[in-house]
Parts: C-alpha cells; structure tokens; sequence
C-alpha cells in the first residue's frame, strides 16, 4: 500500500540516483491503483506469497520482457524514431543506442540489446580490427553507463566471427556489470576455439552465460534469444508478464503427504497461478494500450502474435525436503536419488500441467504459457531458486549436472543453473569446455559458471561487482542494490565456491 | 575378457590437475619409490586393507557416468606403472569401445619402468606425465630411496616414442631448486626435446610424513624464479 510517507523516503533516499528515484515513484503511483481482478482466494495466496507477481505493479502497461527485432530498423529506418535505414556502422551503433532508449521495461532499462554479433556484422565490412576495436569499445561503456541495470542482455551467435571476437575481448579488458551476454552454442557450428575463448571471459567476469542452441530452437523456433535473467523467449515478441509458484510454500500449506500434494494442494496452487497471470496479460492487452500504441508495436519490430507468458516456479528444493519428511524418507535434493527422483516427478506434473491449461494472448506458445524455472529474488530467504540444489549444499559436479540436468528439457524459457568451480579451472580452460560440451549433450538447456576468484558475483542469475556491494550506498546500477539484499540474506557469497545476480522487481527498490 | 583386478587407492570422476581437459582419474595402490615428499604416503603400500579391487569392467561403468563431460581418462598411483599390465588392459578395453574410444589415454607415472613396459602401453596410450624428482643421482636417491637412471631413460624413450606429454619437478625450496640444479636440469630436458613441456609442482607440506613435515614450503618468489630459469 502506498503511502505520503512512502513517497517521501523516495524522494528524499540518499541511495538512490534520480532515475532510481523517478523508477520508484511511478511505481508507488501505479500500486495506487487496484490490481486487475481476481478471486479471494487468488489474492489471499498472493499476499501470503505462495504465488508472486514479482512485484511487476498493479496495472501492467508494458510487457514484463519484450525482445524487439532491431534489425528492422537498421534495415528499414523508422518512422516514430524519425531514422533512416543505417548505411554504416557509425549509423548502426547510434540508431541501435536510441532504440534502446526508446524501448519500455519493467526495470527502465531495456532486458534485451539483441544479439549484437549479428546485428553489426553487416556494417563492419571494409573496417580496419583498430578502427572497429574503437568504436565498438565506445559502444560497449555506454552500454554500460546509460543502461546500468544488470538484466540488459546481449546475445552471441554460435558462430564466432570478428564481432563476437571483439566483444569477448572487450568484456575482458572492460570488466563491466553491463551488458549480461548468453552464448548461443551449437555443436555444428561452435568451435572449441570460440568456447575456450568464452571461457577465459568467464575466467575474467562470470559472463557469458552457455545456451543449447539447437535445444533452444527446438522449443521456440530459429528466432530466439535469452533475456533478462536467462529468459529464453522469442525475438519480435516476449513475455506478458513473469508469475511465480512458491513450491516451499506449497508444501507448507499441505497437511499431508505426496498424494495429498499431489491431488490437492499443488492443484489449487497451480490454478491460482494461472489465474492471477490471466488476469494480469487480460489487463495489459484489453486495457493499458501498448500493443495497440507502442512504436515498436505500429513498426512491427514486437508482434502480439509472438508473445507467451512465462510460469514461474521455485523452491523445489526446500518442497522435496518437505514431502520426503512427511513420508518418513530420509535423504534430500542434490544427495539422495529418490529425492531427485521426487523432485522431478513435481517439475515433470507442473510441466504438463502447463501445457494443458489455455492462456490468453499467447500465440507465441500455441495459447500456452512458458515453463520457466526461475533464479529468484533478494526476498527469497530460505527458499532456494528455482530448481537449483541449495546454495552450500552442492554434491560434486558430476553429480550436481546429473540431479539438475535432468529438468532442463521441461523449461523451455529458461532454468539458469549456475555451477562454480576453484582456481584449478583458470589453468585447464579446456576442462570447462569438456564440461560445457558434455552439459549439452546430456541435454542440459543453460547454465553459467561462476569463479570465486574474480570481482563479479552472480546473486540469483544477475551480477553484481563485490567492489560495488563494498562502496554502497552510490552504486551506479540499479541491480547492485538487489544484489546486497541477497548477498545478506542468503549468503550467495559463500556458494560452495559459485555464482553471480538478477536484476528484477523487488519491493526493497520499488524498481 | 580376464577379470583381472586392480588394486585400487582411489577414484575421481572429474579432475581438472591430472592432463588436458577434464579427466576421470584412477588412483592405483602401491608405488616402487619411497618418497619423503610423497603426498599420498597411504598409496605406498602395494597392498592395503584401504584398497579397494576393482575389475575392468568395474572401472569401465564408472567411466561411462562421467563420459560426456571428459576429455579422457589418467591412471595415477601411487606408481601406475607397477600394475601396467591392468593399465594395458584397461586402455585397450577404451580404445576398443564404441562409446569410449573417443577418450584419450594417460599415464602418471615416476617414470620408474623399463622400456618394454612402455613400448607395451605406447601402443594403447596417447601421454605420459613423468615426473623427474631430481636430475642428480646422489640427490634422487635421497629423496626416493632409488636412483634415478631408469627415470632418465623412461623420459628419453616416451620422447622418441611420441608418447612424453610433460615432465614436472616437485621442487623443494633449499633441496633441489637451487639455480645451478634447475638449470642442469632444463638443459637437459631441452636437449631431448626442445618444446618439451615441463611443468612445477611447488612442495607443501600437507599429507606428506614427519621427515618432510618441516621443510620449507615454495612462495610467490620461488615460483617465479623457477619459471624464469625454466622457461
């Protein structure tokens, strides 16, 4: 509930810049408004928090992720921006900068720059390796400096080239929160070469993050691209909005065993998510306008028809537990194969659930919503992301893919596992690249790995610099305060050497 | 197949410290040196109730669970080589497998073997780690209780043999890292090879026994000194 008294401590935080401040306070005014309509019961579990939001706010006027195909400015020009087709690659990089500004987000910064390598390979013909290092290093710090939220992803093509070469470079020499770069790898067309390079760029700063491309594709087509917080969803369309199921909190609200969850509770829960997700893509279609007056709507560069909505859940971990105790079987997630076994035989129920329940506005996945496990937020105390096996907890890391890798198929936006490894790794770059080859072969869908070593820390998906958890209160990016949240409360920095952040809505900064 | 058995120390599905990539690893039981620096002095011992036997089968099913993810398979010890005729079944039970064949092949060895051991496992294995304790007889026999000519001779034949990965010096600072002993000994593993791949191992003293406990353990400044002679 907003209040003056809440409206003022924004205005007048200290910690937060004045975009942060200006973020903040369109929030607290839209949570003035009544939240799109549900049942009693909806409401109850949203405010007991079995089911979340993510504190998206109470009337949705913009997708929660939506990915626009800027290749069809750079290729046409537009209208609204008032841009001719870019003729080179100053052009590019400039328009490519304004469109980013123009674009809507739940966080003000947009989730997605598209997938740069590509996008700027037609433009870098006939330029000399020192002029395009200079330019392209230009770009790559005002990514950073007029986009500071770690969420804005940017993508790489399974095939390396001089682009993606530069930017792995860049990265290395840059060190910057932003932007978050997922992989796109392919074991047709992504060389050992490309991966052992990424890998020293993990080496130097977490990122980037490894995709199964062909897996990928499978699921959402050839045009697709990781956003946000390792969001797979398609290019020219995106996702409503991001609703969550607390399976920990499930599991707490079932007085009995596993039959009893099963036929009972997870149900109920089940349809109370969907229910608020309806709700709340029904708003943000019939009522707030943007699919019918947003640029990127009117100039094709977004398509409704693309879009899906992401179902959450997590806690996974913690409700096994649960359950297993209420049997009277001993063991747990991550160390006992009956545990795994019960684990999976939850995500596998939710997944077909899933995939039977209709939802509106969602074309982009047959009138389906997306599976997603998702990396949690710095309110998450005690319940840990999405399928991941609990932060300390890690078995080894044959038998960390194994308990893990087994869900991924059934995540088709998303199920971010972050694995960490020593010092040891930074001598044989190879031996990570055996690890990433044989996580995709065992069909693993993504996944990040994390150094303890280096100055980066992944919080839930996101990152954060430790440099910058230490000089709070003046961090530059507006994640790095979700990152402090989580670093206190969950001691992600004491991963069984691991790693990093995301940057979502949280009410700590109203963003 | 003969169900031979190994003895086995010990086994890690994945180590990243024990040749190129990712890498099962199998610690085989029982060395023919006695090394005071030794970091595994329980693996001395030929025969131990803390030794498991394992088939090759045995080892082949747990190689299989770890497949995917590696780049191939070493044998470490204790001192492989001193159960090389399990090694040679092992290796061509991989190269023979449909599903592992892909896998590479190596060795850890004190190098303490005779050539026709070697000339029988070159034939099922693509490298050798060798260690070489000390170029110096006097010095080896101090530190591992053996001399040091079958050592020498194992590191010249895997060289002609294609089969020398690398060679690594355990080096102990006041003991034998001395300038003059390194740079003896870099002249004569260049004379063999000159893109020879030599790597340190810098001494500590964790799990080594008591006569060794109170050597002095290998800082920065060591380390940087041994690279700028070796290298």
């Amino acid at each position: 509930m907003t209040t003056l008294e809440n409206i003022r401590e924004s205005i007048e935080n200290p910690k937060f810049t004045y975009r942060q401040r200006v973020a903040v306070l369109a929030n607290l005014a839209e949570n003035l408004l009544d939240p799109p309509p549900v049942r009693k019961e909806c409401r109850e579990a949203l405010e007991a928090r079995i089911i979340c939001d993510m504190y998206e706010g109470n009337a949705p006027y913009r997708p929660r992720y939506l990915l626009p195909d800027y290749a069809i400015v750079l290729e046409n020009g537009s209208a609204f921006l008032e841009l001719p087709a870019a003729k080179n690659l100053d052009d590019a990089l400039a328009f490519l900068l304004i469109m980013y500004s123009a674009t809507p987000s739940i966080t003000g910064y947009p989730v997605y720059f598209g997938e740069l390598d590509t996008l700027l390979l037609p433009y870098v013909e006939g330029i000399s390796d020192e002029v395009l290092y200079a330019k392209l290093k230009r770009f790559w710090i005002s990514l950073d400096r007029m986009f500071p939220d770690a969420f804005a992803h940017t993508n790489l093509s399974p095939v390396y080239n001089r682009v993606s070469k530069l930017i792995l470079t860049l990265e290395r020499e840059l060190l910057q929160v932003v932007p978050n770069i997922s992989l796109k790898v392919d074991p047709e067309l992504t060389s050992d070469e490309y991966l052992m390079d990424a890998v020293k760029t993990v080496f130097a700063c977490g990122k980037p993050h490894f995709i199964n491309d062909p897996m990928m594709q499978s699921d959402l087509g050839v045009r697709y691209a990781a956003v946000s917080c390792y969001n797979s969803l398609k290019i020219g369309g995106g996702s409503h909005t991001l609703v969550r199921i607390n399976l920990k909190a499930t599991a707490e609200q079932c007085n009995g065993g596993k039959d009893q969850f099963f036929d009972q509770t997870l149900l109920h829960y089940l349809d109370l998510t969907a229910e608020l997700m309806e709700s709340r893509i029904n708003y943000l279609v019939e009522d707030s306008g943007f699919y019918e007056s947003n640029w990127l709507v009117n100039e094709s560069l977004l398509d409704l028809d693309k879009f899906s909505a992401m179902f959450g859940i997590f806690g996974l971990a913690e409700c096994v537990n649960i359950l297993m105790e209420r049997e009277g079987d001993s063991g747990t997630y991550g160390h006992s194969s009956m545990a795994d076994d019960l684990g999976y035989e939850i995500t596998s129920f939710i997944a077909n659930w899933v995939s039977q329940r209709k939802m509106p506005y969602c074309n982009g996945n047959n009138g389906r919503a997306l599976l997603h496990s998702q990396s949690g937020i710095d309110l998450d105390i005690g319940v840990t992301a999405g399928t991941r096996i609990p932060i300390g907890t890690e078995p080894s890391l044959l038998e960390h893919l194994k308990t893990v890798g087994r869900h991924h198929h059934l995540f088709a936006s998303g199920i971010s596992d972050v694995l960490s490894f020593d010092e040891t790794a930074v001598k044989n770059p190879l031996a990570v690249v055996d690890v990433i080859k044989g996580a995709f072969k065992s069909g693993m869908r993504d996944f990040t790995f994390n150094l303890d070593s280096n100055d980066f820390i992944r919080i839930t998906g996101y990152l954060v610099r430790k440099s910058d958890l230490e000089k709070m209160p003046a961090a530059r990016h507006s994640s790095t305060y979700l990152g402090a949240g989580s670093v206190a409360d969950s001691h992600v920095d004491q991963r069984n050497v691991k790693r990093v952040v995301s940057h979502e809505s949280s009410p700590r900064t109203g963003s | 197949m003969k169900a031979r058995h190994a003895q086995v120390a010990n086994v890690i599905p994945f180590s990243w410290v024990d040749g190129p990539g990712n890498r099962f690893v199998l610690f085989l039981q029982g060395c023919n040196f006695n090394c005071l620096a030794c970091h595994n002095p329980q693996t001395i011992p030929l025969h131990t109730r803390r030794a498991r036997e394992l088939t090759v089968s045995q080892i082949l099913d747990q190689i299989k669970e770890s497949m995917p993810y590696i780049s191939g398979v070493t044998v470490s010890g204790g001192e492989a080589t001193v159960q090389h005729e399990f090694i040679a079944e092992l290796f061509t039970a991989i190269k023979e497998s449909d599903e592992l064949s892909a896998l590479t092949t190596f060795i850890d060895s004190n190098g303490n073997a005779s050539a026709e051991v070697w000339d029988q496992l070159a034939k099922v294995t693509d490298g050798v780690m060798l260690d070489l304790k000390a170029l110096d007889e006097q010095r080896h026999i101090e530190l591992t209780g053996n001399t040091n000519s079958v050592v020498l001779d194992s590191i010249k034949h895997l060289q002609k043999l294609g089969k020398l990965y690398e060679v690594r010096l355990l080096l102990i600072p006041g003991i034998n890292d001395s300038d003059q002993q390194l740079i003896d000994t870099a002249v004569w593993l260049k004379n063999i090879d000159p893109a020879m791949r030599i790597k340190i191992n810098a001494f500590k003293t964790h799990g080594v026994r008591a006569a060794a406990k109170n050597w002095p353990e290998v800082c920065d400044k060591d380390m940087s000194r041994y690279s700028a002679i070796i290298s």
